[in-house]
């Protein structure tokens, strides 16, 4: 290799990687065209006429290149500048090829219409450039926010306010229509039914800056002050109310949405208790759902194949009941099995259930793929929880209850042993625990959950299919405790919102939601391996308020003396 | 004369065509120290762990007091009074200190989970005496203050001597020290010898011990068995056995020879 000179050789390196950052962003951009997302957001308006998500996702893309690239060494407005120019060139590059060749047979979602948006417009000899130089500008503007980061912390809260404001606006919407007066006046200001208006969006921006601005003004200190465990705390209690509250003002629709993410907090909950404390790797969970709902049907459906017509009330212990007795059943063919095996041999089980309940053996009593139908909603004196809204309360507290007993459990002797066992399974046997004991309590509590879960959803449904009890539901369960924070309660929660909430809540982009749903799962295990809420170190020692022993502990932070 | 606490008789145990004990027999008395040694590989970690139960020996018999203890599950060897801790640390390691000591208590905590979901003044008062004795153990292996620290945090000396602390926990009368000095310095092996001698008179126990220092064993043991590629070559006080010409010649080319012959 021929040395050209060191300053040289050190700028091309420069340039060489501002330019690979830029075009990384690019092929970024290039994927969502190809696949049809960007055409996709390019049909919903963020501000009417102005803004449409597509356009918005292509500019943060290249802000995001231009405030990567520009490290700072150097010229770093030129870096940005080509940060973002590169992040747009395939976009660039690829409305060009359209022009010349006729790419639709191939990739499908090559359509006019994105020509016409990656053209904004315009004749084909003006378009290129001014692509380019919008991609110049939002690169110019992400360098710019990442060299003052002061000002950026200052407009990010309008900005993501206006994003957040324009890409639910269904669903804001639909909570705020079914209010009158200010705030039906305040929805017709921001909002048309395509998206915020110009004038709403710069009045979000505005106000929540502003407010922004006041509040954190008032509050930065003190909480910049605490302790993180208690601003956790803080913002689990702010979690807490607004979950509670907003079902009760915002309408059927987020009612629906925050039942489905209590009924899996209920499964998280259990399964938690298997997988994240007693370390049993368990991917047939689902069997318990599906016992817990099949009994529900059964003993309160008003259908020829029902056994009786309980009383919901009387038909959830028994739900509950027998979810235990699969579970604890369930575990004794893996109690000798481990590790990876067990995850097969319990995904092998649960498939068993769901066998038995479309086998024609089974059909006669269970109703095999038709299922069981008109369950009742339940009673209470002479209400019907028959509202989601309503449906969700009952869940919550199934939920709160839920919380309870685990919390208790993870605490108690029995939790302990369940954390040895998870450690080292010979060790905590020679240390007098019985592990068969041990290993079906996990599936038998961890089972009560899971079968409380189903007898909701039996009544939520009023009726109950073969077809609702997937391998998915195991998945999607194991996947949110694992992206909580394994072990940890809050992080069930968590994880629930994140896994189960959020795809709900962008239904509108169909399946495309899976899309960003399998790129955050891999972007988390990537960035936050222990998960979003990890468990917290459980303090016992200094429990009961032992000052020398607290003094001793301040002495002894360094590492001890050995 | 003393009464035979543990009493090891004509054990036998091979993996697949490999012999690692063949005929194994010794006693061991009730409040000795006796240390079991032997080249790497001779089988001394085996004899643990047929004992333990651990391994199920293939052939001879494990006998604890007057009760014949091969074949029972590790989890009844643990409740008859016989504890152990490993060559390689094995803490469980995501919980504290304290944690680890409380699930050592686990056989002596008589609450259930239910007691434990409704918060019963039983269970309560149980957990307090078990967290009561917990902090005495912790204060007793050295780790008060540090109780709330992962396990996987401690330095090494101090899992060493948590590892100690949980066999205690389960209030044995028989403690198996898998070479508690492995990998310590001279400094740190003779703090641990006092420690261990420190056990040993506090709570009135028996002690199986696995040494490969000669030092530590020639100081501390009443008596010593040792191995050699799965058999006893040799048994008696430790005087004794330093002298023997086949233990001599087992550990002739190691790097323990030089201890072994009498300077
Ligand atoms: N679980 C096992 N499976 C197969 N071989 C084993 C097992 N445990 C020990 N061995 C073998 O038995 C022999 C004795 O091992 P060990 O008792 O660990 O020796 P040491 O005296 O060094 O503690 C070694 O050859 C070892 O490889
Ligand atoms: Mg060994």
């Amino acid at each position: 290799m021929r040395r050209i000179g060191i300053g040289r050789t050190g700028a091309w390196v420069t340039w060489r990687r501002t330019a690979l950052v830029g075009l990384a962003f690019g092929a970024g951009a290039l994927h969502l065209a190809a696949v049809g997302v960007l055409l996709m957001l390019h049909q919903r308006w963020i501000v009417i006429d102005t803004l449409s998500l597509g356009q918005a996702t292509v500019l943060l893309l290249a802000a995001g290149a231009g405030a990567m690239a520009a490290r700072g060494d150097g010229s770093r407005w030129l870096q940005g500048a080509l940060g973002g120019v590169c992040a747009v060139l395939p976009l660039a590059l690829l409305s060009r090829a359209m022009d010349a060749l006729t790419l639709q047979p191939i990739f499908i979602a090559l359509s006019p219409d994105l020509q016409a948006m990656l053209t904004l417009g315009l004749p084909p000899a003006a378009a290129t450039p001014a692509l380019l130089a919008l991609g110049a500008v939002a690169g110019l503007v992400g360098a710019g926010l990442r060299a003052a980061p002061r000002l950026s912390r200052a407009l990010l809260p309008g900005a993501v306010a206006v994003l957040v404001a324009g890409v639910f606006q269904e669903l804001i919407q639909l909570m705020l229509q079914q209010y009158e007066g200010p705030i039906g006046a305040v929805r017709d200001f921001v909002y048309t039914w395509e998206g915020l208006t110009q004038e709403g969006a710069i009045t979000v921006f505005l106000v929540v800056t502003l407010l922004a601005q006041l509040f954190g003004r008032a509050t930065q200190g003190r909480v910049a002050a605490m302790e993180p465990a208690r601003r956790r705390q803080i913002w689990a209690g702010i979690a807490l109310a607004v979950i509670v509250v907003l079902p009760a003002v915002a309408g059927s629709y987020i009612g629906q949405v925050l039942m489905l993410v209590g009924l899996y907090i209920l499964m998280g909950i259990g399964l938690n208790l298997e997988v994240g404390l007693a370390g049993l790797l368990d991917l047939g969970f689902v069997a318990f759902f599906a016992v817990g709902a099949y009994t529900t049907a059964l003993l309160t459906a008003d259908a020829p194949n029902a056994l009786m017509h309980l009383p919901y009330w009387a038909a959830m212990p028994v739900s509950v009941l027998l979810a235990v007795c699969v579970g604890v059943l369930f575990g004794l063919p893996v109690l000798g099995v481990r590790g990876d095996y067990l995850a097969v041999a319990t995904m092998g089980l649960g498939e068993i259930v769901r066998v038995i309940v479309l086998s024609d053996f089974g059909a006669p009593l269970l109703g095999g793929a038709q299922g069981v139908l008109h369950i009742p909603k339940p009673q209470l004196g002479s209400y019907t929880l028959s509202s989601p809204v309503a449906l969700f309360y009952l869940t919550l507290v199934a939920a709160a209850i839920a919380a309870f007993i685990a919390w208790r459990l993870e605490n108690s002797r029995l939790g302990r042993a369940w954390m040895a066992l998870r450690d080292d399974e010979d060790v905590a046997q020679a240390l007098g625990i019985n592990l068969v004991r041990s290993k079906l309590l996990a599936y038998g509590l961890g089972a009560a959950f899971a079968g409380l879960a189903g007898s909701i959803f039996a009544t939520m449904l009023s009726s109950v299919y073969p077809s609702s009890f997937q391998l998915l539901i195991s998945i999607n369960v194991l996947a949110l405790i694992i992206v909580g924070g394994m072990g940890s309660l809050p992080g069930v929660i968590l994880g629930s919102v994140v896994l189960i909430g959020l795809p709900e809540l962008l239904r509108e982009f169909g399946e495309y939601r899976y899309l960003f749903y399998g790129a955050v799962l891999v972007v988390m295990m990537r960035l936050r391996p222990e998960g979003l809420w990890p468990s917290d170190v459980r303090q016992r020692e200094l429990h009961a308020g032992d000052e020398t022993a607290a003094l001793d502990a301040g002495a002894d932070l360094l590492p001890a003396r050995e | 004369m003393r009464k035979t606490l543990l009493s090891v008789c004509n054990v036998g145990m091979r993996f697949g065509g490999l012999v690692a004990l063949s005929d194994v027999s010794f006693d061991v008395q009730e409040g000795s120290i006796h240390s079991v040694i032997g080249p790497n590989g001779a089988g001394k970690t085996t004899v643990f762990n047929c004992i333990t139960q651990n391994l199920r020996p293939t052939s001879g018999e494990v006998w604890f007091g007057d009760e014949r203890i091969d074949g029972l599950k590790p989890d009844g060897v643990a409740a008859r009074g016989i504890s152990r801790t490993y060559q390689n640390i094995r803490l469980f390691r995501n919980i504290t200190a304290i944690e680890n000591l409380l699930v050592g208590m686990h056989l002596h905590l008589r609450s259930n989970w239910w007691g434990a979901v409704l918060n019963t003044p039983f269970t309560r008062a149980d957990e307090r005496a078990a967290h009561d004795e917990a902090l005495e153990l912790l204060q007793f292996v050295g780790l008060r203050g540090r109780g709330d620290v992962l396990a996987r945090n401690l330095a090494y000396g101090e899992q060493r001597r948590l590892e100690i602390g949980r066999a205690l926990a389960t209030r044995p009368r028989l403690l198996l020290l898998d070479e508690p000095t492995a990998g310590m310095n001279p400094r740190e092996t003779s703090e641990m010898m006092a420690f261990v001698e420190r056990v040993r008179a506090r709570y009135e126990i028996t002690l199986l011990l696995i040494e490969h220092q000669m030092r530590v064993v020639m100081s501390m043991s009443d008596r010593v068995t040792v191995l050699d590629h799965g058999t006893k070559i040799a048994e008696g006080r430790p005087a004794e056995v330093q002298r023997d010409p086949a233990v001599i010649a087992a550990y002739l080319g190691t790097a323990a020879a030089a201890h072994a012959v009498p300077a």
